[in-house]
């Protein structure tokens, strides 16, 4: 619906004769027409292939290519037409979106050629429409994942070092990449040998050996040849410590390193040795020190640093961490469900094995995973219906799930990226389609600054007339309904401050000085009142921050000089600036003589003292106006 | 049971708002309105030919359906007004538009009140705006009918004004206009009251020529 916006302005301004007989104050006059209303057809050709459209259709869009005087570098006087030396075939697509509105994205087409055509002819892809968008944002993001990874492929990390890296950057390198240098891969296969061989000293140790002369008993290796395996373990945990201290010395972020997931490994890889050591030989404690030794096991997890597939494992294991939740729940209720019944079910029964339901628990997983030991068996007629109940939906709830999951690792990993993207993306659009709003309303006010009312004459003549008739129109309209009511459009800043300082009763007169604030907030903004000094202190500092982007985006093109509106505490009244759009940078080469030090004076309508704080915030309202209505 | 039943009422909820959005869809694209010939309309409005061949080519390419109902129309004035509420006004303006009442504005209704508005005479379009005030349509216009009106104009100036939008604003502006216009002082203000105070207001006279090269 808001394609043809240009369409509906006759039609609003009509209906603002309604306002004439309610009018407060006289209405302004309107923007002379100088075109012709006639519409006529206008050929564009297009690398050879011919369309033929009304001008009016083009004109829908008037900060596109085609809706501007853009257009007019591609005129061939020869030929009548317009031509492009670009795709014709998407072009077909282009200008369909001048006919209806949409523009839709052809499935067909390479992202990066439609993106580019969209790009000359000055289209914002945000227009598309909602039947195309996901499909585009897809091949897009595919196209430049594809392409990052191209990237990295390129800048792998087997590019060689940087010439001047100290010793400290060398070392993480090593570690982190053994294939860099002939140490650093001797170091790796050493350390993973160390890893395998204190895994298997900590089985082996338990395995029964041949009891010693004089003793009839088994006895584990680990008792018989204590020594052998005491120093066994002593070299690796020291290679170990010596390991981690060296990561830890060569990381460059020390507090990073040691929350990472490796390093808490190692950590309980080493720690129950150093504890064994300290600990006193204590019945009490070795108990709890046996137990410590468990962790011992843990050094198997550090072949992780040595394996990618054991590390993409854990990371997707980790990204599918709800499934398994649910999973998991799912599994309590069911095993909870028939503990329970089955408890109940064989209460009756004499010496039987469900004490509790606790004790059931065991018999209830047992049976939904079919394993079946058969250490527990229910005895009565019921117990055993409920039982058989029990193993049958075993399987099903744990055969469901599993290939659910398993499907979902890929499914639920990529959504949630996406749905993230979207979402961050989503918000952009609409911030975006706000910004256009806003867009339309700077338009006016800056319009309004620039005494656009007043039909200066000669001097301003080149800056107002780069507007398109559109523009003016509903510029006009508006001005018409600020008469009407007597009351003048603002932005949020002026309006928020306005309100502020309406409360303090502030006068302000050429300097505004943030320290003569006195006064009690009361009526409209009482809540802004305790943030007026900061909220002034940070209009002035947008106010130094938009000139300075003024005059960024100005360049040397304007040779007049023009003073800063309302002088604030940042006077730069030999700045140059101009109150035109981007746009009128061509226009503007020709000097404008008259400086327009009356301006202030001129353009502001009559009023109370405060327009000190209005104009010196206007020029933090001159965002981007590329998107006007028209784009909605 | 229970659980089984609720169940069963949403599914029949649902089935019965999609068929009735399968059939809202129906009537819409049945509400397909052809206007009458071209010839006929340049007897009834001021139009030249080309003029109208613009107008509807313009209105058939953004109402394919050759209708505008109430919420198109209030999503059309509220581009125009990003800054405030334009709902309201756009309402009254429907109404005013709609001059068959049959809740949707066709070509035909469409180009008549342009053709009042733009090319009519004086009197025409004082009667017009006489027929926008009064809401009810009963040839009288009351103090609550224009603080409606007003209030809804004031809607589109949105917040962020200068000087700030107070609450009694529209009220005051109803004591003015009222003031004004209601010559007898018995609270209403007829249509001829209404004319007659225009045609000796300058002010208004003069701002009546406005808007005659829109099209």
């Amino acid at each position: 619906m808001a394609a043809g916006v240009a369409t509906w302005l006759p039609f609003a301004r009509a209906a603002a004769v309604g306002w004439l007989p309610l009018a407060k104050k006289t209405m302004p006059k309107p923007p002379v027409d100088k075109k012709s209303r006639n519409d006529e057809i206008l050929f564009v050709n297009v690398s050879g292939l011919r369309f033929q459209t009304w001008k009016n259709t083009l004109d829908r869009y008037p900060d596109t290519l085609l809706g501007s005087s853009e257009k007019e570098f591609f005129y061939n006087e020869d030929t009548q037409e317009y031509f492009f030396d670009r795709d014709p075939e998407m072009f077909r697509h282009i200008l369909n979106f001048y006919r209806t509105g949409k523009l839709h994205y052809p499935r067909q087409e390479c992202i990066q050629a439609f993106d580019e055509e969209l790009a000359f002819y000055g289209i914002v892809p945000d227009i598309i429409g909602d039947c195309c968008m996901e499909e585009y944002r897809d091949r897009k993001k595919e196209n430049q994942e594809r392409l990052a990874e191209d990237t990295e492929a390129e800048n792998a990390t087997d590019t060689p070092l940087p010439p001047h890296s100290t010793s400290r950057e060398r070392l993480w390198r090593a570690f982190e990449n053994p294939h860099t240098s002939t140490m650093a891969l001797v170091f790796y296969y050493v350390t993973g040998f160390f890893i395998a061989v204190s895994v298997i000293a900590n089985v082996v140790e338990t395995v029964p050996c041949r009891p010693p002369k004089g003793s009839k008993k088994d006895l584990p290796c680990g008792e018989k040849y204590t020594l052998a395996f005491f120093c066994m373990d002593t070299a690796c945990v020291l290679i170990f410590t010596f390991e981690y201290l060296m990561r830890l010395f060569a990381a460059p972020s020390r507090c990073k390193f040691m929350r990472s997931v490796m390093s808490v490994i190692d950590v309980v890889a080493i720690m129950p040795y150093y504890i064994g050591l300290v600990m006193p030989e204590n019945e009490d404690v070795s108990g709890a020190f046996v137990t410590l030794r468990v962790f011992r096991v843990f050094r198997i997890f550090k072949f992780s640093r040595h394996s990618q597939g054991l590390r993409i494992l854990g990371y997707t294991l980790k990204s599918c961490a709800s499934e398994l939740g649910f999973l998991l729940f799912s599994l309590t209720m069911a095993i909870i469900i028939f503990a329970t019944v089955m408890f109940y079910a064989e209460k009756g029964t004499k010496g039987t094995n469900f004490t509790s339901i606790p004790a059931s628990f065991w018999y209830t997983i047992v049976t939904m995973t079919t394993l079946g030991y058969g250490d527990m068996v229910p005895n009565t007629i019921a117990g055993k219906i409920f039982g058989s109940i029990c193993s049958l939906s075993g399987v099903l709830v744990i055969a469901l799930p599993v290939p659910v999951i398993v499907s979902n690792f890929s499914r639920i990993y990529h959504q949630n990226q996406r749905a993230d993207k979207m979402r961050a993306q989503q918000k952009v659009r609409l911030a975006r389609i706000r910004l256009a709003k806003k867009g339309t309303t700077n338009a006016f006010l800056q319009y309004k600054e620039e005494g656009g009312f007043q039909g200066r004459g000669s001097d301003n003549a080149l800056c107002l007339k780069n507007r398109s008739s559109f523009e003016h129109q509903h510029h006009h309209l508006l001005h018409c309904l600020e008469k009407t009511t007597n009351h003048e459009f603002t932005d949020e800043l002026t309006f928020s401050e306005m309100c502020m300082t309406e409360s303090v009763g502030y006068r302000t007169s050429r300097s505004t000085s943030i320290s003569s604030q006195q006064g009690v907030a009361t009526s409209c903004c009482p809540r802004r009142a305790k943030r007026r000094a900061i909220r002034l202190a940070n209009s002035t500092v947008s106010v130094s921050r938009g000139s300075v982007q003024e005059l960024d985006t100005l360049q040397v093109h304007k040779t007049s000089a023009g003073p800063q509106s309302r002088s604030s505490l940042n006077a730069r009244t030999e700045d140059l600036k101009l109150n035109c759009e981007d746009r009128d940078f061509t226009a503007a080469i020709i000097s404008i003589p008259t400086p327009p030090a009356n301006t202030p004076d001129e353009s502001l309508p009559p009023s109370p003292a405060i327009p000190g704080i209005l104009r010196n915030s206007r020029p933090t309202s001159f965002t981007h106006e590329t998107v006007k209505i028209s784009s909605l | 049971m229970g659980a089984l039943m609720v169940i069963f009422s949403l599914q029949t909820k649902q089935r019965r708002k999609m068929t009735d959005s399968v059939e809202d869809e129906l009537e819409l694209s049945a509400a397909r309105h052809r206007p009458e010939a071209l010839e006929q309309l340049e007897a009834q409005t001021r139009f030249s030919r080309k003029e109208l061949q613009i107008l509807y080519r313009g209105f058939k390419n953004e109402c394919p359906s050759g209708v505008v109902n109430e919420d198109t129309f209030k999503e059309i004035y509220s581009q125009f007004f990003p800054q405030g509420d334009a709902s309201t006004y756009a309402h009254f303006l429907f109404d005013a538009f709609d001059t068959d009442h049959n809740g949707s504005v066709s070509f035909e209704d469409f180009v008549m009140g342009l053709s009042i508005l733009l090319r009519g005479t004086v009197q025409e379009k004082l009667n017009w705006a006489f027929n926008l005030y009064d809401i009810n349509k009963d040839g009288y216009v009351t103090k609550e009918e224009m603080l409606d009106i007003i209030k809804s104009i004031y809607d589109m100036m949105g917040k962020c004004t200068y000087p700030t939008l107070k609450e009694e604003t529209p009220r005051q502006h109803v004591e003015i206009f009222f003031q004004k216009m209601d010559k007898n002082r018995d609270g209403v203000v007829t249509i001829d009251e209404f004319i007659d105070c225009c045609q000796n207001d300058e002010n208004i006279m003069k701002s009546m020529q406005l808007f005659e090269n829109v099209i």
